[in-house]
């Protein structure tokens, strides 16, 4: 079932919790050596999706495979080859930044060198300070850290930037890419459009529970949902036109305006965010005309018993 | 494999040792508290008799409730201290990043087992040098005492290690172990005769009290610091060591069996 170069395989992972379903139908590969980013809204099941296969939870149905073992059954030979870094947490922190690391370096056969990685999170001067001490864009990085301290093969990052000012947020993006370059797999989740864009090489979105849409980051939503637009004003009305051509129509309002300047005049083309939140609000309608059409049916009964 | 583990456990020992005296409030209220207490005993009924010593001399409040603070030591470095530290662990997040890493749960045991050793054995020798140099107790002499203290020492901190991870499992969540874990430790305190005479206590709440190993820890204390002429105040007139190992034993055993089925490092739901 998987092939052989897949990091981690999952064929349609379903998870329920009593009769609520949280989770269904969700399939995907990730290569050895890839970038993959699950995207969705709060509540939509990335998390759920993740703490399957870091082996937290137990799936309901369908199968996983995460370097090829079964997630549900993996023991600490299997663990000693992930790094995990979880949402945050509130840990007590009475250990100092060095001890913590050198510690958990520790439980891994093939460890990073400790100060290495200390000075990859940028934590050199804060190495002998107490963990509880530190602020929370710190406290995040040595989560980092100790995801990355056993020189994991595949690794899940689950909204690692959290709390991280714009410096932070660029420098975690040059030590994920470094680990990227070395080969590493990792399966991140984030809110952060343009940094699944700038990190990932291809996402998964997941609404309500499935996977809706999945595939390369620049391909992505389909051909249609990357038609540019090109805005300008004319007649001090704002217009704006999604066409393939961008080039042909800039061109004919430079021909209308005789060769003037065209107020305002702008070609975008949709970056990740503007086609995920299209796909999510497109996700959002047809569940919502699938409930009214659901309710409709259930108002034409026609022995009308069912109200 | 074997050999991982205890070097992990071991790795751990010092880990929890560090972060248990980094924390204020695991040092007062279980590392002191019974330094606290001798103190208080001591002083405020420093002029009371708790009657004579072999030579007929009078025996000072100290010397009568060292013993009964010794055991709760024991209590509160075992049960009270690792019931909630690993609560406060499961709820913080602490367990569930150890659960993604390849250390064993063993090894996990093996620190906090490490930690209680330490931290007990720290606190009993705080108890027995303050009350020789401040309060002038006179400490037994003969080695069949002292190692009749080696083996209730580690026989009981080593029970109340256990049932601690064991009662680490009821309370819901971190922020509501203390309220759910010190009643417990305190109630058995008082029927258990560490603050209050054991033999003051009515005959239906020392049977009570039979039950739980505490009241057999602080007897098998007795036995050892307090004068030979004490042991017709016990219950049936007898130290009973016997029945300290029995009774201590099976609750060691109890704790062992209630850690394998119910410890897992998170609660994982469905």
């Amino acid at each position: 079932m998987t092939p052989p170069d897949s990091a981690v395989s999952v064929r349609d992972l379903r998870k329920t919790y009593g009769s609520v379903d949280a989770l269904h139908d969700v399939s995907f590969d990730i290569a050895r050596g890839e970038t993959f980013a699950l995207l969705g809204p709060n509540g939509a099941g990335k998390s759920t999706t993740i703490e399957i296969l870091e082996g937290y939870r137990d799936r309901t149905g369908g199968a996983a495979e995460v370097l090829g073992v079964d997630p549900g059954r993996g023991g600490t030979d299997w663990k000693a080859r992930l790094g995990i870094v979880l949402q945050s947490t509130g840990e007590s922190g009475s250990a100092t930044v060095r001890e913590q690391l050198t510690h958990f370096a520790g439980f891994y056969p093939n460890p990073r060198n400790v100060d290495e990685v200390i000075e990859a999170v940028g934590l050199q001067e804060k190495q002998k300070t107490l963990i509880r001490k530190l602020s929370g864009g710190q406290r995040r990085r040595i989560d980092v850290a100790l995801g990355i301290i056993g020189n994991p093969e595949l690794l899940f990052l689950d909204e690692p930037t959290t709390g991280f000012d714009p410096e932070a947020r660029r420098q975690f993006w040059q030590l994920i890419l470094a680990l990227k370059d070395e080969g590493t797999t990792i399966l991140l989740t984030t809110h952060y459009l343009d940094e699944a864009a700038r990190l990932s090489d291809r996402a998964g979105i997941i609404a309500g529970g499935s996977l809706i849409e999945v595939g390369a980051i620049d391909e992505i939503g389909g051909a249609e949902a990357r038609t540019p637009v090109v805005r300008w004003i004319e007649d001090g009305v704002a217009r704006s036109e999604r066409t393939t051509e961008p080039s042909r129509l800039v061109a004919e309002l430079v021909d209308r305006h005789g060769g003037a300047e065209v107020p305002q005049l702008e070609v975008v083309r949709p970056s990740l965010e503007d086609v995920y939140l299209e796909l999510v609000e497109r996700f959002d309608s047809s569940a919502r005309d699938a409930a009214s059409l659901h309710a409709a049916a259930l108002d034409t009964t026609p022995n009308g018993g069912v109200r | 494999m074997i050999a991982t583990t205890v070097r992990l456990g071991v790795s751990r020992i010092g880990n929890e040792v560090r972060s248990y005296f980094r924390q204020g409030d695991s040092v007062f209220f279980t590392f002191l508290f019974p330094l606290l207490m001798l103190t208080i005993f001591s002083t405020a009924f420093s002029a009371q008799s708790f009657g004579t010593d072999d030579n007929g001399d009078s025996l000072s409040a100290a010397s009568y409730y060292l013993p009964g603070m010794l055991a709760a030591g024991l209590l509160l470095s075992g049960v009270q201290n690792l019931a909630i530290d690993i609560a406060v662990e499961r709820g913080d997040g602490t367990l569930k990043r150890l659960a993604g890493t390849p250390l064993p749960v063993v090894s996990y045991f093996i620190g906090k087992l490490g930690q209680v050793l330490v931290t007990g054995a720290a606190q009993a020798v705080l108890l027995l040098v303050v009350a020789r140099v401040v309060f002038g107790v006179d400490l037994p002499t003969t080695a069949a005492a002292w190692s009749t203290f080696a083996w209730v020492f580690l026989l009981g901190v080593t029970t109340s290690a256990v049932l601690g991870i064991a009662l680490s499992r009821i309370p819901r969540t971190g922020k509501s172990a203390t309220a759910v874990i010190i009643p417990i430790t305190l109630v058995l305190q008082f029927i258990s005769g560490v603050y209050l005479a054991f033999t003051d206590l009515p005959t239906w709440l020392q049977n009570v009290a039979s039950v739980f190993p505490l009241k057999w820890m602080a007897q098998g204390m007795r036995s050892v610091f307090l004068p030979s002429g004490f042991e017709r105040l016990e219950q049936g007139e007898v130290w009973n060591l016997g029945g300290v190992a029995l009774v201590t034993g099976l609750w060691l055993v109890v704790g062992l069996v209630i850690c394998r089925v119910t410890f897992r490092w998170i609660r994982k739901d469905g």
